[in-house]
């Protein structure tokens, strides 16, 4: 046996093992006591954990199923006190955001994830960006979304649909930034210095040997980042706005799932809160879906 | 023989000249390389910057009519156009404290779970259910709050709060007043479920880097799991786990759907947990689209500043201490 298994052997069976006849140690038998507690409480946080994640997705499914329906792909937001209605604005409203905020957030940060890979060990400028990255992670959406509404929706004086893109694609931007960092750092030196060995540039082994290596964990990031930005609401509430109408216009207000939930559920309509629960079961099993995928489909192991 | 000597110089000069010629072109490629990656890094520094400075203007025009005073003043009325962040900070600070009294212990134990105690086997699909919830989005939290927890929660367990605790002296005035099942207390408690996956992955993470010989070393002197546990990953993780707790406290201060949905909205100070409040990111979300006179949008600006400013400590904070962290994962 190497000294891995053996370790590995150790961990798993680590309680030393109760003996046969019970023990009489007082002491002993106060650690034990104790232990079993504290394993007890443990196994009792998971299950707290586990429940109230099943909760809300049974709730989701529940009340969420009903209100699934043709129509709800197919017909606008209704009016006040009318019948029926759909979200297929929202819907597209919110795939026009959250695509443009991709489009936008994905060369940004695999670009600036780069820089911190290939020159951040060297200097400042990185360790500080690298810092700041970690706090935007972070940072309360909300106030995001007041910083591009006095950037671009006071100096433009109207909401518009780009404004939201903007301040989603600030939220997904430090996603992007810190998994291409994390995943560049992992590629083994020798394949770089293979590469060097060639004769090869920096911008080429960086580009073509370095960010090859790991395509697949950073499409991990910018899955992970778009999930991340297909629930948030408050970044959006002073920039895209809403609209009832169905809108193909992103320099205006724009229509989008999750502001739509907001505003329907806190409605007095019945119809409008049976749509903000179909939406919320939409968005929430397609972030999850988007989350477990990226999380299986394209992680990789990095070979050292 | 002499013109094929001179013929191989040339060919071998030329050669050179080419050779040279790409290696320029290749620094110079290299040169535009490392500026262009570095203006987009640098992208994300100069956001970080626009937003403070866009902050601090916004809310310029309420510091300078209400002074610092604006942080201590308790009234926030929109109709005589007077404003105070106390009751927003304090609201703040009450859910996201409480929460974190929740959640703390909680992620603990599933951190616990996690490495300890479950089978190797269900540790991959166990982590990433808890992670899952870190992927279900706040509003989602908000309406599960406000249409399913907050009616059960009211019904069944604040009555209970309130026969049991409200009679105790000190803490007794926390557990008073009407049973709605919304307020500060269930705001702290959507908050504590929300921030426990980001507590419990990074408490996951830091239990991990403990070195197997300590462990062993004290499984090899009798201790139990527990004792384990207590007294070698605890005391060795102390740094990490505090700047977990600490990442936590700074994604549930700046929390907004799920506690606009569940506080209740109310723009007044209360002893009581179950009482109506706000928080300052419930303020922002309620009021900044409303907002009409300049003082009211500076006030909403000021507080939002105010928000940011203490998140960016929280989060520093947590940063600096997980850095520490990962400084004795590579000693060890």
């Amino acid at each position: 046996m190497n000294q891995a298994a053996i370790n590995t052997a150790a961990m798993q069976s680590p309680t030393p093992p109760a003996p046969a006849p019970a023990p009489v140690n007082k002491v002993y038998r106060k650690r034990l006591l104790r232990h079993r507690i504290g394993i007890a409480l443990s196994v009792f946080a998971m299950t707290i954990g586990l429940a109230v994640l099943s909760w809300i997705l049974i709730t989701l499914i529940i009340k969420g199923f009903g209100a699934l329906s043709v129509n709800m792909f197919t017909q606008t937001t209704p009016a006040p006190g009318s019948e029926g209605g759909g979200l297929a604005n929202a819907i597209f409203g919110s795939f026009m955001i959250v695509g443009l905020s991709t489009l936008l957030s994905t060369p940004i940060g695999i670009l600036a994830g780069i820089y911190l890979a290939e020159y951040g060990e060297e200097n400042k400028i990185a360790s500080i960006t690298r810092f700041v990255t970690d706090i935007m992670l972070s940072a309360p959406s909300i106030v995001i979304g007041m910083f591009v509404w006095a950037l671009y929706v006071a100096t433009t004086q109207h909401y518009s649909g780009y404004a939201g893109s903007i301040a989603l694609a600030l939220i997904a931007i430090p996603v992007v930034v810190r998994t291409t960092d994390n995943m560049l750092r992992l590629v083994p030196n020798s394949l770089l210095e293979a590469a060097f060995a060639l004769g090869a540039p920096r911008w080429k082994v960086a580009m073509l040997v370095r960010l090859r290596a790991v395509k697949a964990g950073v499409i991990t990031g910018v899955l992970l980042a778009v999930a991340r930005i297909s629930g948030e609401t408050a970044p959006l509430l002073f920039t895209a706005l809403n609209n009832q109408f169905f809108s193909k216009d992103m320099n205006g207000p724009m229509a989008n799932l999750p502001v739509v939930i907001y505003g329907f559920a806190m409605s007095p309509y019945d119809n409008w809160r049976d749509l903000a629960w179909g939406g919320a079961l939409l968005v929430t099993f397609s972030v999850l879906a988007l989350n477990i995928i990226s999380r299986t489909v394209f992680s990789q192991k990095i070979p050292n | 023989m002499h013109t094929s000597t001179a013929q191989a110089t040339a060919a071998e000069q030329a050669a050179t000249q080419a050779m040279h010629r790409t290696m320029r072109n290749q620094r110079i490629q290299d040169f535009f390389f490392h500026k262009i990656t570095m203006v987009f890094a640098l992208s994300v520094l100069a956001v970080l910057l626009g937003i403070i400075i866009s902050l601090m203007v916004g809310a310029w025009p309420a510091f300078k009519e209400f002074g610092p005073a604006f942080i201590t003043t308790v009234e926030w009325d929109p109709v005589n156009d007077k404003y105070g962040a106390l009751i927003a900070i304090v609201g703040t600070l009450a859910t996201s404290g409480i929460a974190l009294l929740i959640a703390f212990p909680v992620s603990f134990g599933i951190a616990l779970f996690l490495t300890e105690i479950c089978p190797a086997s269900l540790r991959r699909p166990l982590g990433t259910a808890v992670e899952l919830l870190a992927g279900v989005p706040s509003i989602i939290y908000g309406m599960w709050g406000l249409f399913v927890f907050a009616p059960l929660f009211g019904d069944h367990v604040q009555p209970f709060l309130k026969a049991v605790l409200g009679p105790l002296p000190i803490i007794g005035p926390f557990f008073s007043g009407p049973t709605m099942g919304i307020g500060i207390l269930t705001a702290a408690l959507i908050l504590a479920v929300m921030i426990i996956p980001f507590i419990s992955s990074v408490m996951r993470d830091v239990f991990e880097i403990v070195p197997a010989v300590l462990k062993e070393s004290a499984y090899g002197l009798g201790c139990t799991r527990w004792e384990v546990v207590r007294k070698i990953v605890l005391p060795y993780t102390k740094t990490g786990v505090v700047g977990g707790v600490m990442l936590g406290l700074g994604r549930a201060l700046g929390e907004t759907m799920a506690v606009t949905f569940v506080i209740g909205n109310a723009n007044k100070l209360s002893f009581s947990l179950f009482a109506a409040g706000n928080s300052i990111a419930s303020t922002l979300a309620n009021e900044f689209a409303e907002s009409d006179t300049v003082l009211h949008t500076s006030s909403l600006f000021a507080l939002a500043l105010i928000l940011f400013v203490i998140t960016f400590i929280v989060l520093s904070a947590a940063k600096l201490m997980l850095a520490g962290m990962s400084r004795k994962e590579g000693i060890k």
